[in-house]
């Protein structure tokens, strides 16, 4: 197949639809959001249109960093979870049959299909005293007594990394499949053990794959708003509860615009450094 | 196309109506009498159009369109905005008291005119919302209450003060609610510890309430905004005590869940709803019948017997039971929120809440 660049304005058309898409669904909702955030919030009444720095200085302080700082943490704690988890998971599942592969991936789809209120509720019952896993534990004979694993940090991170395991999988499936095979064949023939194999040939050859994965997990997990709030203590929201808390129940839309315009900032800014740090790595 | 056509008729009946109205309002008054009354969209709307308005109606004459209205302050901000240009959507509507001071700083609310309301005499005072001059904005509507909820299974005893959530014995056991705007527990912890609510009318004495309500942090399992989980883990045990609405728990419990609301000593935390009547509405007459109406110790009654509401009029001048009453309300002096203070301090408060319980 060739690859021929557009010539004509017609070659060009069938990025129109998208491109409107993208405009009216993205780049005008976000525009409206940055010029809100510098609006002033009327206290006791709603906004009026204004030019003020206010919202983003009422942002600056120890107590929104330090929850910035716990929301980056955990989207960056989640990422390398789902990606340490279901490296070796994927990579063994190209290595087995087509039918049993279906199925996984297949069961894995399934998951995707629950909502995040499902996944939540579903969790903080496994999770609690009166009917939750430990209450097996117990009939096991391993814990003396029942006890409420939620909320916890550890809850959250569970429910998260569950949440985002099977996208992890689905963006990895397509490279490991493609993932040559003779390369670890060679490793093997030189006298590399299966796991050395796995570390020194297949991680190095999908470094980029792996980067692009962490990042796209990260993104999607900063995101998270329910899971933090059903599994967690107050200390365990994420920016977002904040931000929703000041949109829908202060009516205070400046000031959570001004939250959501930092928080895709600093994001951008990770993906940014991170990608700026892989090309250095590369070029070394 | 022919949709169109019939819309653009009806509009102009409706453009013709309306001008032969303006035209003549006497004829208006004798042929067509009618009122558009907002409430809570969902169980509330249901009950009142079922319970209330067919009632009405037969009784006065006027017909009444029920206009389902969003709870928070999304509605006060759809009649306002319709007030400057001249619209109502609502003649009459439900609306909590923080949506009634700040459309008091608007003068969105016509003042009602007390001579009109025959039965206004029969209202507990704190009902009657005023100016600062002492116009009257609204009057209350109906009116709930949050309650000590407790898990019978877990605890034998109903305990007896608010003081149980800083019981050092109750570690990890609470739900609460998690805004400053809607748990009040501002105000229960100044009334439990501090001699009253007025222990919030400055900013120090404020911050020395917060000081006292940090100590329960260590008590609470759950800090709820979704109703349906914090009653779900209240019914299994799972957190067994809290705070809650004193009507749902009563129907938890009659449903046969190990459940019961009990009215501390120093009170449940009563909120309400009043009826306000938009400037932009022209149906000042029809309104005042309206509210007069519901001010009936046995349109109240029904209210409470129906709705589950309690009465907004004193007890005495209803026919409740003592059962009713208590599935309802209590004789208890109640903690009443101060509304005042989410009006002119929310953004300060919402900040010192938020650094509380996240902090």
């Amino acid at each position: 197949m060739r690859r021929e660049p557009p010539q004509t304005l017609g070659d060009y058309a069938p990025l129109l639809f998208p491109a409107a898409m993208l405009t009216i669904f993205f780049v005008v909702p976000f525009g409206t959001m940055i010029a809100v955030s510098f609006f002033q919030r009327q206290q006791g009444g709603f906004y009026t249109p204004a030019f003020v720095f206010d919202n983003y200085a009422r942002f600056l302080s120890a107590f929104f960093g330090g929850v910035l700082g716990f929301s980056l943490l955990l989207a960056i704690t989640v990422a390398i979870c789902c990606v340490v988890l279901a490296l070796p998971f994927t990579y063994m599942l190209t290595r087995m049959g087509r039918k049993v592969q279906v199925l996984w991936l297949v069961a894995l789809l399934s998951i995707l299909s629950l909502s995040e209120v499902i996944i939540g509720f579903a969790w903080s019952t496994l999770f609690s005293r009166t009917a939750g896993i430990t209450n097996i534990l117990v009939a096991l004979g391993v814990m003396s007594e029942a006890k409420a694993l939620t909320p916890s940090f550890g809850a959250v991170l569970t429910g998260m990394v569950y949440q985002a395991f099977p996208y992890t999988v689905l963006v990895l499936f397509p490279a490991l499949v493609r993932l040559d095979p003779t390369l670890t064949e060679a490793a093997r023939t030189l006298g590399a053990s299966p796991l050395k194999a796995f570390f020194t040939v297949v991680v190095p050859a999908l470094r980029n794959t792996i980067t692009a994965t962490l990042i796209m997990v990260f993104i999607f997990a900063l995101g998270s708003y329910l899971l933090p709030q059903l599994l967690g203590r107050p200390q365990h929201w994420t920016l977002s509860v904040l931000i929703t808390d000041q949109a829908i129940y202060q009516s205070n839309m400046p000031f959570a615009a001004a939250m959501a315009v930092f928080l895709v900032l600093v994001t951008l800014g990770l993906v940014a450094l991170t990608v700026i740090a892989g090309r250095k790595g590369e070029a070394a | 196309m022919i949709t169109t056509s019939i819309k653009r008729r009806t509009l102009l009946g409706a453009g013709l109506a309306g001008a032969s109205m303006l035209a003549m309002p006497s004829v208006l008054r004798a042929q067509d009498k009618s009122l558009k009354v907002g409430v809570y969209g969902g169980y509330f709307k249901t009950s009142f159009d079922k319970n209330i308005f067919p009632e009405f109606t037969k009784a006065t004459g006027i017909a009444v369109e029920s206009i389902a209205e969003p709870t928070g302050e999304a509605w006060l901000v759809q009649l306002e905005q319709a007030a400057r240009a001249g619209q109502a959507p609502a003649d009459v509507s439900m609306m909590s008291q923080v949506a009634m001071l700040k459309g008091q700083s608007t003068e969105l609310w016509t003042p009602i005119d007390m001579a009109k309301i025959k039965n206004g005499s029969n209202l507990i005072d704190r009902f009657i919302n005023k100016y600062p001059d002492g116009r009257v904005a609204g009057i209350g509507a109906v009116s709930w209450y949050i309650t000590l909820v407790t898990n019978t299974d877990v605890f034998k005893e109903a305990p007896t003060s608010w003081a149980a959530f800083w019981d050092p014995a109750n570690a990890d056991k609470l739900g609460l609610l998690a805004l400053v705007s809607n748990s009040f527990l501002l105000e229960v912890t100044a009334k439990t510890y501090f001699g009253g609510t007025n222990a919030l009318d400055t900013e120090e004495g404020i911050l020395k309430v917060f000081e006292k309500l940090a100590e329960v942090k260590p008590n609470v399992r759950l800090w709820y905004r979704d109703e349906a989980q914090f009653e779900q883990s209240l019914k299994s045990g799972e957190i067994p005590m809290g705070q809650y609405y004193h009507d749902v728990t009563g129907l938890a419990a009659a449903d046969g869940n190990p459940v019961r609301s009990t009215f501390p000593k120093e009170g449940g935390i009563q909120d309400s709803g009043c009826w306000a009547l938009s400037r932009a509405s022209q149906k000042s007459e029809e309104a005042h019948i309206f509210i007069d109406y519901m001010c009936q110790p046995s349109i109240q009654a029904t209210l409470s017997r129906k709705v589950g509401t309690s009465p907004t009029v004193r007890r005495e001048v209803t026919d409740l039971t003592d059962k009713e009453f208590a599935a309802v309300s209590s004789d208890i002096e109640p903690i009443v929120p101060r509304y005042d203070l989410y009006q002119s301090k929310s953004d300060w408060l919402n900040q010192k809440w938020t650094e509380l319980i996240v902090g």
